[in-house]
């Protein structure tokens, strides 16, 4: 399989102060990768690098590479709306559009202009999300009727439904309670068969549960990164180590 | 007091001191209370004399009349008083400036909250405000003797008087109030919301009218009908520059009044007390107050709805 990102010597800033040093690390397509480190050490900066979110913070700077398919996506000639509709994303707290469940799903399609038959692709997406069941009966309520972890499902599905390549997870099941938790964590087995998946965690059990490759960040750097059991049996690093058994974090 | 801790003095104030702090307390509670109930009664007071003479008025005038008769013509014989003129004036001239305000002080909303950078933010916001700031017969005058040329270079058949550039001018006074609310509206919404969209390949453009503006469309809303709102009770510009014929018309180049029109021009006239005349704008007053209490109403409806919808 090949690499769905390469990230060269990636720095970012914010304004004076730095954030992530010399970031260099391959994530790859179609498996899950998880970030994990304590708060504070830059993981969701560096999930943030790979859709260019922070173009939209002023005072944010980023140097280096971030190889989308073989193209440094900071390139000038790269459209950054073409990037993030490539590469959906799901946020940390679950952010549903005060729209109808429908329309919080057709929002992508519709803003791209997609001509299939947005019915059929809503019910595709959240069948996807597992929450097809739990709404078929009211797909035009208020998607803020929707329990916390149902929110964060629909998210997903809104996020499915332009049909990207990559999922960008920024710590998606911190909101939610284990239940939630646990069926979020099936999904993203799940999806991972037709999708990168790049999932930030401060929950190193969640990493080990999801996970094919983990990187572990400390302090803006990439300390460790490498096959999830491996890294949890046998962390090269010290600090990798302290960290997994709980030292500090 | 730390020191004095610390010598283990005694901090107890005496009981007279206490009892004299509390009757100082509970004067003040008083007179905060008087600063208070000096607007309310004064509202009280308003209201009680609009409804003693309009009852006079009516008195005189049919209710059937006031409201159903097409001709407004206290002033002259046969005299007339059909509310309809008036109102329709005044509806005239809130549509006209809503089209003005609307477009401009919206457009301006969205450029603050979702396009300029914090410094021109900083610049631009207050500037705009102080638009509201300018006294209205300024703008009456400003419409009389600069708008209304203006638009006569172009437009023929304009009167000197007429409801168009009144309708410019209410409109300009008025954008302060939709842009800088509804501005308000708009960052109240999470930032969540807008890196949602953009997150899904969303442009600012499409950001800005499909996320932000619906989700804070109830905050518009009421941003616009108070707006509107000032429009209706607005009545130096009216006076100024619109004219003072009443008439069933939505013709905007034509001379019309406004329901203040009318009770600006019989307050300065020498209408003699007691009269018919006389009552007359207590009864335009009293309708007046009943449309604009029931727009801020509706406008207060429309926002507690909103707040609630985002709480869900």
């Amino acid at each position: 399989m090949g690499n769905a990102f390469e990230i060269r010597n990636l720095n970012v800033y914010y304004g004076q102060h730095q954030v992530l040093y010399d970031v260099n690390m391959n994530i790859r397509e179609r498996a899950v990768t998880a970030i994990i480190g304590p708060s504070g050490c830059g993981k969701s900066t560096l999930l943030r690098c790979l859709n260019r979110m922070h173009d939209l913070q002023p005072g944010v700077r980023v140097t280096g590479e971030v190889r989308f398919k073989g193209r440094n996506i900071y390139d000038d000639d790269v459209d950054p709306m073409e990037i993030r509709y490539r590469i959906g994303m799901v946020f940390q707290k679950p952010n549903p559009f005060p729209k109808s469940i429908f329309e919080n799903v057709a929002f992508g399609p519709r803003i791209n202009g997609y001509r299939g038959n947005l019915n059929e692709l809503v019910e595709r997406c959240l069948r996807q999300a597992a929450l097809w069941d739990e709404v078929k009966d009211r797909l035009h309520a208020s998607a803020l009727s929707l329990s916390g972890g149902q929110q964060q499902r629909l998210c997903l599905a809104r996020a499915l439904a332009v049909e990207p390549e990559v999922i960008l997870m920024d710590e998606p099941a911190s909101a939610l309670d284990p239940i939630s938790t646990a069926k979020l964590e099936d999904l993203i087995l799940e999806l991972k068969s037709r999708y990168t998946i790049v999932l930030v965690t401060h929950n190193m059990q969640q990493a080990g549960r999801v996970a094919d490759e983990t990187a572990f960040f400390l302090n803006g750097r990439l300390i460790e990164m490498g096959p999830t059991r491996e890294m949890f049996a046998n962390p090269r690093e010290k600090k990798t180590e302290e960290y997994l058994t709980g030292r500090f974090g | 007091m730390a020191n004095a801790v610390a010598e283990g003095r005694d901090l107890r104030v005496s009981p007279r001191w206490r009892d004299a702090q509390k009757r100082r307390e509970r004067w003040i509670a008083r007179l905060l209370l008087l600063a208070g109930l000096v607007s309310v009664l004064t509202t009280v007071g308003i209201v009680l004399t609009l409804t003693v003479d309009t009852v006079q008025f009516f008195q005189q005038v049919s209710l059937w009349e006031f409201l159903t008769d097409d001709k407004w013509t206290p002033l002259f014989t046969p005299k007339h008083f059909g509310i309809l003129p008036l109102l329709n004036g005044t509806f005239l001239v809130a549509v006209g400036s809503a089209l003005v305000a609307v477009p401009l002080g919206l457009g301006s909303a969205i450029y603050l909250s979702e396009y300029a950078s914090d410094r021109v933010r900083r610049v631009v916001k207050p500037l705009l405000e102080i638009l509201a700031g300018i006294p209205t017969v300024v703008y009456g005058y400003f419409a009389l003797t600069y708008i209304t040329p203006l638009l006569r270079r172009y437009i023929e058949n304009l009167e000197v008087f007429n409801a168009l550039s009144a309708c410019i001018a209410v409109g300009v006074m008025i954008i302060p109030t939709v842009s800088s609310l509804s501005e308000d509206a708009m960052v109240a919404v999470p930032r969540s919301l807008r890196e949602a969209a953009y997150a899904l390949g969303a442009t600012r453009l499409e950001v800005a009218l499909k996320v932000v503006v619906p989700a804070a469309f109830s905050g518009i809303v009421a941003a616009i009908i108070l707006a509107v709102s000032r429009a209706v009770g607005e009545s130096m510009i009216v006076a100024l520059a619109a004219g003072s014929t009443p008439k069933l018309t939505l013709n905007p180049l034509e001379s019309i009044q406004t329901m203040t029109g009318f009770i600006v021009q019989v307050s300065q006239g020498d209408v003699g007390y007691g009269t018919v005349e006389y009552y007359s704008i207590y009864a335009v007053g009293m309708a007046l107050f009943l449309v604009t209490l029931a727009m801020n109403l509706f406008a207060r409806w429309v926002v507690r709805r909103y707040q609630e919808g985002v709480r869900a």
